[in-house]
């Protein structure tokens, strides 16, 4: 570690030409994005003050605590600056959700090393909960007349099962944890790429159980609506924040927007705890970890139910929001695009994986089907580009391995851990022991 | 638990726990393998009073087990010599379905050629899909795996993803994002002979023979031959291998293209078996033959290959029966299995403790 140190202490104010070339550069940018994703112009221009504040005066406690505050401020007002209806505000919902599962997934592949490839387990199981206890989907509940739970007037009067969003994301977050820790089990004493494709086969039979959910009965109900999808889902009901539709996207928003809130607070105290130590711990060496006495089932256990409890969280989030739960949304592919949004902005950096989070929800959401969906076209060739979205997620995948591996924002550690590797000399094989030779 | 954890590698087994899972390791997995087979058996005994739609099953099962066999083959090199899961595996195959298909077009092969043409066109092909896969693999090799190969495991295990996301998009480029029929050039269903009620079919019959000489030559090709050494050598020690002036990179890039000339080979067969070609059939069949792989014990060929004919099986029971499974519910069988595998018994049926397995 001593070894490493002193390069990455960076010159302080040496770079400023460089610093402000780049700011300048970075300008152009936000405003021609902001532009493009029908962002308002304005608000486009603070946030980019707000990060050039925040960058040049990257040493100084009290501006940094300043930007922070004023980025949350700039967060919540920012849909007063919007159109309510659409456009934006929609897509920045989305991102927001997305956002709470990329969180949720740098718990287990950012901090604890585990590889999962089956997140859309959660999304589906969370998602799943919503369209059990939010929706018409029990016609049969409570004697056909229905059953709730401290729901307002449209949904309270229909059959099904409304319970209230809280309560839902309650019970969604006990279940998710649950599923999370029984997916985890069987990978207690595997390591490396057999943990992903456990994984991954388990993300797929979840997967599939929902597609074939509807030839499945229990206690004379259905367990899914297959690939028709559970529809429509109640909306959220909160108090303050009404109403909630289809035409006024603001109140999601800023639920969504708590949601974010929540899993940051967690995830920051969770990372400085007792227990994300343990994380790192096992991450950089499983056995060294074991015999420092770092209990390695509860600590893979417990990364593998917080992060999942936070894909079930987005799960109900977005099943109320997109009004759908359908099965092919739960697909391996959806999995891998949590993965890039990790990987792109830093694996185990908060700040890297929101920022990725955003940035690929926006790609994916808005400026490949809206913005550069014609571009192939306009060059003479015969495809659209959102049918290669994956396409592009994977590229970027291994352009940041191979290129960037610590990520956007990387996170001080991982990128020791991920540079010290490539690079040291001719030891070629078995990277992870070689990194721990090194180390020491 | 913890301590379980640590005690499974000690050659004495004190906790109960250990012993019961190095029961259900020793004969479990024989058993759970078996239960399907036995189970529809009855069944086609007591509806029908013959084992004939059973015998149906297993020889589809075995001439598509012979095609995930070419695949698991690759993945088991690949694995043996830098113990990394070549993700982008699956695509490599479907890449050479697809070259399979073009190339038919370019030849002019259709329903009507003649046996002569056919043998000639189908030879060349053949060499052609097995060039552009091996090709294809090693070129991944290079841009996404050697640039890693001292990072932490996830990273070449990330590249490897990404590249699967790519070959896929490839495909959709290439013939469009829906399944695609093409000529039944060998006219793979029609029946060649019947032995008590089993027909075996044209399809049947090339999958298998095509199959096995290409295993036999593999399979002697790395006991034999100087490079077949200089893998072997590598796979068990890297840093000696490359003291005693073998060529670690060569022989790695070596490893890849056969594994990808296999997957070539497989991607023909399966074109000429299937009679449809489609970007998506490389996710399964990747991880299809993963699982066959793993089955067979990871790093171990001749276990790739029967882990491949057992895991062709079971999908063929899977895929041709409507009660209680059915087509729909195929991936979630082998899923199943994968994981009982890797839980219960990660070194597979004939393989060795890797250290995967810990």
């Amino acid at each position: 570690m001593t070894k490493t140190a002193p390069a990455l202490r960076r010159p302080g104010m040496k770079t400023d030409t460089r610093t402000l070339a780049v700011l300048g550069a970075a300008l152009v940018v936000t405003l021609w994005m902001a532009d493009q994703i029908e962002m308002d112009l304005f608000m486009a221009f603070v946030l980019w003050v707000l990060i050039a504040i925040r960058v040049v005066l990257h040493e100084n406690r009290v501006a940094l605590i300043g930007t922070l505050v004023a980025l949350a401020i700039w967060a919540i007002v920012l849909p007063f600056f919007q159109d309510s209806g659409g456009g934006f505000i929609e897509d920045a919902t989305q991102a927001l959700a997305l956002t709470v599962m990329a969180l949720g997934l740098n718990i287990i592949v950012g901090f604890a090393g585990l590889l999962d490839l089956g997140y859309v387990a959660f999304y589906a199981l969370g998602a799943l909960t919503t369209g059990w206890f939010m929706s018409g989907f029990f016609a049969g509940a409570g004697g056909g007349e229905g059953f709730s739970l401290l729901v307002g007037e449209p949904a309270s009067n229909l059959p099904g099962v409304h319970f209230n969003f809280l309560m839902v994301l309650l019970i969604a977050v006990v279940v998710t944890t649950i599923a999370g820790m029984l997916i985890g089990l069987p990978t207690l004493r595997l390591r490396g790429d057999y943990i992903a494709i456990v994984t991954l086969a388990f993300g797929e039979i979840v997967g599939r159980l929902v597609i074939n959910g509807d030839t499945i009965h229990l206690f004379g109900e259905q367990l899914t609506n297959g690939r028709q999808g559970i529809t429509p889902i109640d909306k959220i009901d909160l108090p303050f924040l009404e109403p909630f539709s289809g035409l006024e996207l603001r109140p999601w928003y800023w639920v969504a927007l708590a949601l974010v809130g929540v899993t940051l607070f967690v995830n920051y105290r969770l990372r400085d705890s007792r227990l994300g130590r343990a994380w790192i711990a096992l991450r950089e060496d499983e056995v060294a970890a074991a015999s420092m006495g770092v209990p390695l089932v509860k600590t893979k256990l417990l990364a593998y139910g917080t992060g999942a409890a936070f894909g079930g969280m987005a799960g109900v989030f977005l099943g109320s929001y997109l009004n759908t739960v359908n099965a092919d949304q739960f697909q391996f592919s959806f999995s891998i695009f949590i993965l890039a949004m990790v990987i792109l902005g830093g694996l185990g950096s908060i700040e890297g994986v929101m920022l990725g989070a955003i940035v690929l929800s926006f790609i994916n959401y808005n400026l490949i089907p809206d913005v550069f969906n014609d571009y192939p076209s306009k060059v003479g060739l015969d495809f659209d580009l959102s049918e290669l979205s994956f396409g592009i997620f994977g590229f970027l995948l291994v352009i940041m391995m191979v290129l960037r591996p610590e990520g956007l924002i990387p996170e001080r550690r991982r990128k020791i851990e991920l540079t010290e590797g490539v690079g040291a000399g001719d030891t070629a094989f078995g990277g992870g022991e070689t990194i721990q030779e090194v180390r020491a | 638990m913890e301590a379980s954890t640590e005690a499974a590698r000690l050659p004495i087994r004190t906790n109960r726990w250990d012993r019961v899972r190095g029961y259900i390791g020793e004969y479990g997995l024989i058993a759970v393998l078996l239960v399907m087979p036995v189970f529809y058996g009855i069944q086609d005994l007591s509806d029908e009073g013959s084992l004939a739609p059973l015998g149906n099953n297993i020889v589809d099962g075995l001439s598509n087990g012979a095609i995930w066999a070419l695949v698991a083959l690759g993945y088991t090199l690949v694995y043996g010599i830098i113990e990394l899961i070549n993700f982008a595996h699956g695509e490599v195959f479907m890449i050479g379905s697809l070259v399979t298909a073009g190339f038919f077009g370019t030849l002019g092969l259709t329903v009507s050629t003649g046996v002569g043409g056919l043998i000639l066109g189908l030879s060349l092909t053949l060499v052609l899909a097995m060039l552009a896969s091996g090709a294809l693999n090693v070129m991944i090799e290079r841009v996404a795996y050697r640039p890693l190969r001292s990072a932490p495991k996830l990273a070449p295990l990330i590249t490897a993803v990404g590249f699967s996301f790519i070959l896929q998009n490839v495909g959709i480029l290439w013939i469009g994002g829906s399944p695609e029929g093409i000529p039944d050039v060998i006219r793979a269903q029609r029946e060649l002979f019947e032995i008590g009620g089993v027909s075996v079919s044209r399809g049947d019959v090339l999958a298998v023979a095509a199959t096995i000489p290409l295993v036999l030559l593999l399979t002697t090709f790395i006991a034999q031959s100087r490079l077949g050494r200089a893998m072997r050598a590598t796979a068990q020690d890297p840093e000696a291998a490359r003291l005693m002036g073998i060529n670690v990179d060569t022989t790695i890039s070596v490893t890849f293209l056969l594994g990808g000339i296999m997957a070539g080979a497989a991607g023909l067969i399966y074109a000429l078996y299937q009679t449809t070609i489609w970007y998506f059939q490389g996710f399964q069949a990747g991880l299809i033959a993963f699982t066959a792989a793993v089955m067979g014990g990871i790093g171990n060929l001749k276990g790739a290959v029967l882990g491949g004919f057992i895991i062709g099986i079971i999908q063929q029971i899977s895929d041709n029966r409507t009660e209680i499974l059915g087509p729909e519910w195929t991936n979630v069988v082998v899923f199943t299995y994968l994981v009982l595998i890797m839980v219960f018994r990660p070194s597979g049926l004939l393989g060795e403790e890797t250290r995967e397995a810990g």
